[in-house]
This record gives C-alpha cells, sequence and structure tokens, in this order.
C-alpha cells in the first residue's frame, strides 16, 4: 500500500519534445486514479515514469514519501500490467505468475500455495499449464493480472490494459478490474485514452492534454464542471456540443435562437462578444414529448433533423447549422484533438426513443438551458459559474489527501514557489 | 484439381533438388565402402559389389587422422563457444543499447566479414611464427573467432531485435536485474537464434580449410580437412580416393547429428503469444 505523489513532473525528449509538462498529481493510498487524454498526450510516459522505465527530466517522483527518481524499477515494487500483457511466452501460466516470486528465490511451497490462490481468484486453475500462446485475449489478460497481483506490489499500475480486446470482453474485464481494486484496496494508476473505461473505473480521474495536466476530479466533477473546452469535449458520449454564441444584452444569440444569460451560471459571459456554448447531448429533448412544465424550464427552438440514429433506448439526431467562421475553426481545431473529425458543425441530439422525428423533418426541439455550460472561445476556459448548492456526489472509496486543484476546477499549472 | 497438380509438380521439384543434393554425397558413402584394391574396375557401378569396412580401419589406425581428429573437434568447439557467448553480449548490446559508435562497430564487423582470408594467410603465417603460436590450437581458434564473430553477432542482433522491448520491461518491473532479465527472458527467447547462430558457426569453424592448412605443420594442430589432403594409400601403388572418402564420412557424421538434434530446438515462432496481434 502506498501514496504516490507527483511534484512538477516533466518528461523532454533528446529532441526537445516535452510529452510531459509539469504535472503534478497526488494519488492517494487505496485510490483508483486514472489518467486519461488522447493519445500523444503524454499518459503511458507518465505511467512509465512512476514505475521507472522512463528517466525523469525534472520534478519529483515519491512513493510513501520516499524519492524513487533514481531507484530501478525492480526496487519500486510496484506491479504493471502492459497493454500487450508481455506474457513470457516460454513459460506456462504457472511460471508466468511466479516469475516475480521466483526472483526473490521463494521457497516452492510458498510459491505454488500462493500461485494457486491468485489462479483461483483470477479463474486460470485449469489453465496452469498452458503456454500464453494457446490462451484467448482475455485469458491473457488474467495471466497478466496474476503476475501483478502476486506480487504484493505497493500499487498497481495499468497501462491500456484493455484496447487489445473485443468490446464484449472489454466490458466484462473493466467491472472485473474494479472489483479486484476494490478487494484488494490498492493503490492503482490506470491509463486509458476511453473515456467509458475512465468515468466507470475511476476514484477519480486525471485529463491530459499535450503534456499537461487539465483537470483532475471525480468522474461527476469533470463531467458537471469541465474545467475547459477540452475535458468538456472528451468527457461524455456523445460528445458535448459545442455552439458558438454572441453574448449581447444580458443574452447569449446562437443559431438556435437567443438564451438568456440573467442566470448565475451564465453570467460570466457578460462583456464578452464570442462565447462557445457547450450543451450535453443529453440535455435536449423533443419538445413533443414533454409536459408543459419541464417546456417552461428550458428553451425551444426549430430545427431541420438531418439525420437520426435509433439506438432502442435512445435516439440520436444530428441538426446541422451554419457557424461564423473564426470559431468554426477553433472548434475543428478541438475536434481534431479529440480523436474525430466532424465534416460539418452539426448538433448531436440524444432524444428520448419515444420521439418520433423522421430524418429530413423540421421539428420543434428542447433543450435544458439550465444546463448550459459556456467557454471562452480563445482560451477554451470555462466561463460557467457553478452553483455553490451543486449536489457534490461522493465517490466511492475518493478521499484524496490533497487535490492540487484549485476550488474552481482548474489544475494547478503554475509554477510553485521554489 | 488445379491446386492437386501445382502440388504434384513441388513434390517433383523436390525430388530432383533432394537427388542433385544427395548425388555427391551417395557416392562418397559408397565410395568409402569399395575395397581400395579393385574400385576402379572396367565395369564401373554407383554400388560397391562387395561392401568393406576396411577403408574405416584404415583411417582410424592412421594417427594422421585421429589426431586430426581430436584437433578438430576441440578447436571447433572452443571456438564455437567462445563465438556465441562474445557474440550473445555484442549483439544484445547492439539491440538494446544506445551507445556512441555503435554504426561503426557494426559496419566494421561486416567489413571484416568481407574481408579476403586469402589475403590474411601471408601476414598471419608470419605473425604466429614469430608469436610462437603457429601450428598451436589457440593460433587456430584466434582467427576462427575473427572470422566467425562478424556473422554471429550479426544473426543473433536480429533476432533480439524481434524480441519485444516489453518482455523485458515486464521483467524488471517484475524485480528482476538486468542480468536475470537478460538471462530468464531474453536469452530462452533468442534460443532460436542464438542455436542457429551456434550451428553455423560450427560448421565454419569444422569445414575451414585455407588457414587450418596455411597455420598448421604437424599433427598437433592440424584439423580434419587440412589432413585429408595429406592422406596416401596403403603403399604408393594403392589410391588413397576410398581412405579419404570414409575419412570425409566420418567427419560428416558429426554435422548431420548436430543439425539433427538442433533441428527441433530451431523452432520458428517461439515468441507466438507473447504479445498480442
Amino acid at each position: 500500500m502506498a501514496a504516490i505523489s507527483m511534484q512538477n513532473i516533466v518528461k523532454q525528449y533528446s529532441d526537445g519534445f516535452l510529452a510531459v509538462n509539469d504535472v503534478s498529481l497526488e494519488v492517494g493510498d487505496g485510490e483508483f486514479v486514472i489518467l486519461v487524454g488522447p493519445s500523444g498526450c503524454g499518459k503511458s510516459t507518465l505511467l512509465r515514469m512512476i514505475v521507472g522505465l522512463e528517466d525523469i527530466t525534472s520534478g519529483d517522483m515519491l512513493i510513501d514519501g520516499t524519492r524513487v527518481n533514481e531507484k530501478a524499477p525492480r526496487d519500486r515494487n510496484l506491479a504493471m500490467v502492459f497493454q500487450n500483457y508481455a506474457l513470457y511466452p516460454h513459460l506456462n501460466v504457472f511460471e508466468n505468475i511466479a516469475f516475480p516470486l521466483r526472483l526473490k528465490h521463494t521457497p516452492a511451497s510458498e510459491v505454488k500455495a500462493r500461485v494457486e490462490e491468485a489462479a483461483d481468484v483470477l479463474e486460470l486453475t485449469e489453465h496452469l499449464e498452458r503456454k500464453p500462446a494457446n490462451l484467448s485475449g482475455g485469458q491473457r489478460q488474467r495471466v497478466a493480472m496474476g503476475r501483478a497481483i502476486i506480487r504484493q506490489a505497493d500499487a498497481f499500475l495499468f497501462d491500456e490494459p484493455l484496447s487489445n480486446l473485443d468490446a464484449k470482453l472489454r466490458g466484462q474485464m473493466r467491472t472485473e478490474i474494479s472489483r479486484m481494486q476494490r478487494r484488494l484496496g490498492i493503490t492503482t494508476v490506470y491509463v486509458t485514452h476511453d473515456q467509458t473505461e475512465a468515468m466507470t473505473l475511476g476514484d477519480r480521474i486525471a485529463v491530459l492534454r499535450k503534456g499537461l495536466l487539465q483537470q483532475v476530479g471525480t468522474p461527476h466533477d469533470l463531467y458537471d464542471s469541465p474545467a475547459n473546452l477540452f475535458v468538456a469535449g472528451f468527457i461524455g458520449s456523445p460528445p458535448m456540443n459545442f455552439i458558438p454564441g454572441r453574448a449581447r444584452d444580458g443574452a447569449i444569440e446562437t443559431p438556435f435562437g437567443d438564451i438568456p444569460a440573467t442566470t448565475d451560471r451564465l453570467k460570466g459571459s457578460a462583456g464578452r462578444e464570442l462565447v462557445i456554448l457547450g450543451m450535453r447531448p443529453q440535455h435536449f429533448e423533443d419538445a413533443s414529448v414533454l409536459d408543459a412544465s419541464t417546456r417552461a424550464r428550458g428553451q425551444t427552438f426549430t430545427a431541420t433533423v438531418d439525420v437520426t440514429e435509433w439506438l432502442g433506448d435512445q435516439l440520436y439526431a444530428y441538426v446541422p447549422y451554419d457557424a461564423p467562421e473564426d470559431v468554426t475553426q477553433q472548434l475543428k481545431e478541438l475536434q481534431r484533438e479529440l480523436d474525430s473529425e466532424q465534416m460539418r458543425t452539426q448538433l448531436v441530439i440524444a432524444l428520448s426513443a419515444e420521439s418520433r422525428i423522421k430524418d429530413g423533418t423540421v421539428t420543434e426541439l428542447w433543450f435544458d438551458s439550465a444546463q448550459a455550460h459556456i467557454f471562452d472561445p480563445a482560451t477554451g476556459e470555462n466561463l460557467t459559474r457553478y452553483s455553490s448548492t451543486q449536489p457534490e456526489p461522493a465517490g466511492p472509496s475518493s478521499t484524496p489527501s490533497d487535490q492540487l486543484v484549485s476550488p474552481d476546477g482548474h489544475a494547478s499549472t503554475e509554477q510553485p514557489e521554489s | 484439381m488445379t491446386g492437386n497438380r501445382t502440388s504434384h509438380w513441388w513434390t517433383a521439384w523436390g525430388l530432383l533438388i533432394l537427388v542433385w543434393a544427395l548425388f555427391p554425397l551417395l557416392w562418397m558413402v559408397s565410395l568409402s565402402f569399395k575395397d581400395p584394391n579393385t574400385f576402379r574396375s572396367s565395369t564401373p557401378k554407383f554400388f560397391p559389389e562387395k561392401w568393406v569396412w576396411t577403408n574405416y580401419k584404415t583411417v582410424f589406425s592412421d594417427s594422421l587422422f585421429t589426431s586430426a581428429l581430436r584437433n578438430s573437434v576441440g578447436i571447433a568447439l572452443i571456438a564455437t563457444l567462445l563465438s556465441v557467448i562474445v557474440a550473445m553480449f555484442a549483439a544484445y548490446a547492439i539491440a538494446r543499447l544506445d551507445f556512441p559508435g555503435k554504426k561503426l562497430l557494426l559496419s566494421m564487423a561486416l567489413a571484416i566479414a568481407m574481408f579476403p582470408q586469402a589475403a590474411l594467410v601471408g601476414p598471419l603465417f608470419n605473425m604466429w611464427r614469430n608469436l610462437g603460436i603457429y601450428d598451436t590450437w589457440i593460433g587456430l581458434i584466434i582467427p576462427y573467432l575473427t572470422f566467425a564473430l562478424p556473422l554471429s553477432i550479426w544473426t543473433m542482433s536480429a533476432f533480439f531485435r524481434q524480441i519485444p522491448w516489453e518482455m523485458e520491461q515486464a521483467a524488471q518491473v517484475d524485480g528482476a536485474t538486468a542480468w536475470q532479465a537478460f538471462r530468464k527472458v531474453i536469452v530462452p527467447l533468442a534460443a532460436p537464434g542464438v542455436f542457429t547462430t551456434t550451428i553455423l558457426t560450427f560448421f565454419f569453424c569444422w569445414n575451414e580449410f585455407l588457414l587450418a592448412i596455411s597455420l598448421t605443420s604437424t599433427d598437433r594442430a592440424r584439423t580434419v580437412p587440412a589432413a585429408l589432403s595429406f592422406f596416401t594409400g596403403a603403399s604408393q601403388f594403392q589410391s588413397p580416393v576410398t581412405a579419404i572418402m570414409a575419412a570425409s564420412v566420418v567427419v560428416t557424421i558429426p554435422v548431420v547429428i548436430l543439425v539433427l538434434v538442433f533441428q527441433r530446438r530451431i523452432v520458428a515462432g517461439l515468441t507466438a503469444g507473447a504479445v498480442k496481434g
């Protein structure tokens, strides 16, 4: 058991590329922290610096209060599950799991007992004599986890462990990892680019972008009060809609009509010309299925629904619109970073399944303006003022000792006094 | 149907090549069993009319051959062992570590491999005599090492490079020292490469003729390929051909055994299942 503390960690490659730029993050004892971000954001590099496979250019890496920057991986007592599992192909499952114990010259009887115990937990007992080549993807994944749990390591590190599995297996293994972590209560750092994994697994999530820490918080924090456009666009599926708006006389003009900006939440738009309005697809609804009181709470507008996708429990509708050139450019850039490239500016909205909207029809739609977020188009900064009375959902076991995140949800990326 | 016909063609081709390759060997075996006095008959036959062991008896009673055999085995084994060990470490360093002069080292190794041996024989002869290692085991082992190492290093570094980095990193995280990771993970995984290199090096040392004949003068260090050329018949009127063939068969056997033994170890795809995809 151990707490991991990263203080102003920097990783600069010999060609000058900053893979990780001044990241400070505290992982509490027994906490499950997710590092998430698009490919190339430095999350894997950061994980490899924790385990010691990558040198730290500057900053301090502390495990249980001890600086480990110069320690070899074997002296850090951490267990890691690699993306491609990295099982030893010449050893059978038993020896693969027993490998860390063999290195420590553990007595054979103890090795046997512990491997069998781990195999029992991971349901690998009948495969112990087989070679990794003859195992399925899920079984290999479990062997890799077995090798990690047998160590009685101080912390688990996962490097995108599920990305090689098919969708169904991924869901099962996700639950499995979560269950295992809860039962063992071991400090875990988990790297993924998949926001669903991040949301479902983590006590806290750290979002990285181009080596910079964007925001650290519980899944609820990130979803309800993202620090900036990037986090807002990254967390949530389908992603948040970004609509260009013009602030004018206490209202925000959008392609879908004016939204009153008199509420506390949207007051941040005052005195600005351009803002970006962030609306989650789930906060839209087909106006015809709502009762009058709900309708009154939000805004209704008419728009042409281009394409609909009915999923059984939900209906996704796509609503194209025209946006001013300058904002479009900024949004396009953001989308490229988020690994999605939309051809046109469009709203993606999630409607209830009983909605009867057809492709290509003009429909009356409704959205909950109380849930809108506003962002600065230039800096991407979140201008929304979240009320302090917002229900603060407590994470399952999240008691971070000290979050390095300022109260307004912005990650501290500024230099501390040194 | 076409598929079937194609495979027949392949079988025919295979047989043709097999006959082509085996014919000299068969002839060699056949000759070694013929009577040395009568093998040049007026009606030559491929197989001996009467199978005799005389040639083998002649060969093994000749101290020229037995001492040569001893020298060959000793020199080839020592040279191979040293070469494989040195090449293994060198290849690992080249495949895994970044150090200044790595490119230079590799190209130098290749240059040595390309250097014509014939051009070296003269200078080596003089040097070895001055150093006092002319006609000794070490005098042959050193040049054999020199010529075997470049190829061994190249082959093995290719094998090492195929082993995923993660294997080693996983071992390090699991608590292995660099040496433990090398010994318990990398070497077993590179075993096919190591065996291939071992066999190639052994063949080279075992079959080498030019240096063997130039740098030896007595039974002290003369190896079999060199000794074969000194064979004479039982009398000056007898042709040594059948005896030479018997000796050739004897020296071919270890090579065949070696291939058969290691064939199973040279299993392609040993790393299958290490990492996905």
